[in-house]
């Protein structure tokens, strides 16, 4: 395995991360506070808890989750979009690397990135509502394993892309929308029972679910399906990619 | 001699179609330097792109010191530099940054002392701490060139290496390319000046709407396509030729200033103390002389026109 190549992709791109750090931590943390100031303070104020947790906290899970999958997405989509727009790709295609290593180079340091915004929020979170985390091990291990598999999302759609537009839309238009409806901000249960059943066809709802569990050991679905769901999830986007490493698709043609 | 690159029956059409590359039989051997020239559009950065792993192939085979470029990729790679023909770089990242991550992409552990002396030979020491988007044009053209000699290749491709450098940059990249030659390395490179490759190429390959029109040793291709003009400066112009001298197929020149002969410079007997008896026989009195070989411009455009 060529070690140095992936040490290579993961270091110039986190060097990218490095240079807009301003920019690339600020943004989600003012938006984070701006969050738990209308959802936490504003209105939380006035809702009641949830499964026995308070409002500004039960979202805290939700906020994390909506920050590291819009991040995770365009970290790895711009880092592997942006050297096709420039034409720097061919560095990667002709050298010594196969297409699995450039992937961890990319998603590696995408997914790290990721990680670091996250725990940015959590602790920016703990400024407005006391955090009691049940089971750190498990947040964790959320975390990681959501940033590496939406980094790997991230990766396809920066590969399929041929604008910058087509960059933002699966974020803008999927995504979102998704994390929004995924329980972000409440319990499914909270829904009637038709919408319950249709959120249960939304990934991000295991995700967010899980995520919470290890918190506050309360969750919409089972800590074992959320598990199994996001494997299922990160197995198709490896699948996926797996093709476009096959066929070159939009790399090598 | 060992084969640098041996390329066999390789072809590229594109999915609209269009074929690239067409039944590419070549060979490059170790230590020369090799220039492939054609006009825009003929496949010279297609074959380049297939032979550096960049571009799939639709069919044939590319072996690089006999290792299979697609079966053995990483071996075949790893003795390959190139500089593509534009100037793709990261224009944020510094010059020593983006030079070690070329280096590193190679699987080559960092090396402080060989970059420094790269950028050093190639003047670019004093700008390793700038941002690339800083740089002149020429300077990104030799950024391109250190990036590809990082991880020390023993073949180093350079794609119209000196398109919009000026001439004092030319001619130092020229020095260069013969420097490198000097330690072994094998060049291959494509160039629109065609000056260029007669200065610094072993053997010259013509290519020309996807296929090789002919690969030759570029003396004896100068030697044996080169033709040689004998042109005659006159005491007194001339309206037209005497037709005693039809037989050697003359031409008036500078309002019949001058008479140009146009000869086999390979043949034993040229012709010309044969032609400068006639003019005597005829009166015809010269007050200078001069020869000039054809330049490999005008063979390679010789050669593309025929096609």
């Amino acid at each position: 395995m060529n070690l140095h190549g992936i040490a290579a992709i993961y270091k110039f791109e986190m060097n990218r991360t490095w240079r807009t750090i301003g920019q690339s931590i600020a943004s989600p943390v003012i938006t984070t506070i701006l969050y738990f100031i209308v959802f936490g303070s504003a209105m939380g104020s006035r809702i009641t808890d949830i499964d026995g947790v308070s409002y500004g906290a039960f979202i805290v899970p939700g906020l994390i989750m909506l920050t590291v999958l819009g991040q995770s997405i365009s970290n790895a989509a711009v880092g592997i979009y942006f050297p096709r727009f420039t034409g720097t790709i061919y560095e990667i295609l002709s050298a010594p690397l196969s297409f699995v290593e450039v992937a961890i180079g990319y998603v590696g340091a995408a997914a790290s990135k990721s990680i670091i915004i996250g725990s940015i929020v959590l602790a920016t979170a703990g400024f407005f509502v006391p955090l009691d985390i049940q089971h750190p091990i498990l947040m964790a291990f959320f975390l990681v394993i959501t940033c590496v598999t939406f980094s790997l999302l991230g990766f396809i759609i920066g590969i399929w892309a041929d604008g910058f537009e087509k960059l933002q839309r699966i974020p803008q238009l999927v995504v979102t929308p998704l994390t929004f409806l995924g329980g972000s901000f409440y319990s499914i249960t909270m829904l009637p029972e038709l919408w319950q059943k249709i959120s249960l066809l939304n990934p991000v709802v295991y995700l967010i679910s899980g995520f919470r569990w290890s918190f506050y050991e309360s969750s919409d679905v089972s800590l074992g399906v959320s598990i199994t769901m996001i494997f299922i999830f990160m197995a198709l986007c490896m699948a996926v990619i797996g093709w476009i490493f096959k066929t070159g698709y939009r790399l090598k043609n | 001699m060992t084969s640098a690159i041996h390329v066999t029956g390789l072809n590229k059409v594109y999915d609209n179609g269009f074929q690239a590359l067409d039944n590419i039989d070549i060979n490059v051997e170790k230590g020369e330097i090799f220039a492939l020239l054609g006009p825009n559009g003929a496949g010279k950065t297609t074959l380049i792109s297939a032979i550096c792993g960049i571009v799939t192939p639709s069919a044939g085979q590319v072996m690089v010191f006999e290792h299979d470029n697609v079966k053995a990729y990483r071996k075949a790679r790893s003795h390959i530099g190139l500089v593509p023909q534009e100037l793709t770089t990261d224009a944020f990242e510094t010059v020593w940054n983006t030079v070690c991550f070329s280096r590193g992409l190679f699987g080559k552990s960092p090396n402080s002392k060989l970059i420094e002396s790269i950028l050093k030979s190639l003047s670019l020491w004093d700008k390793k701490d700038a941002q690339i988007r800083m740089l002149s044009g020429g300077m990104k053209r030799r950024v391109m060139i250190a990036k590809a000699l990082s991880h020390e290749p023993d073949i180093l491709f350079l794609d119209e290496p000196t398109a919009g450098v000026d001439v004092e940059l030319r001619k130092s990249m020229w020095e260069q390319v013969h420097r490198l030659r000097e330690t072994g390395v094998t060049i291959i490179l494509t160039t629109h000046y065609l000056e260029e490759a007669e200065e610094m190429a072993d053997r010259i390959g013509v290519i020309d709407k996807g296929k090789i029109i002919l690969v030759e040793d570029k003396n004896v291709l100068m030697k044996k396509l080169g033709k040689k003009e004998l042109v005659l400066e006159l005491y007194k112009p001339l309206k037209k030729l005497p037709e005693s001298l039809a037989t050697f197929k003359l031409q008036l020149a500078n309002d019949g200033q001058q008479i140009v002969y146009t000869y086999d410079s390979t043949k034993e007997d040229n012709g010309a103390v044969t032609l400068l008896d006639a003019l005597k026989q005829d009166g015809i009195k010269c007050k200078d002389f001069n020869t000039r070989q054809s330049s490999l411009e005008e063979i390679f455009v010789g050669l593309v026109g025929k096609k």
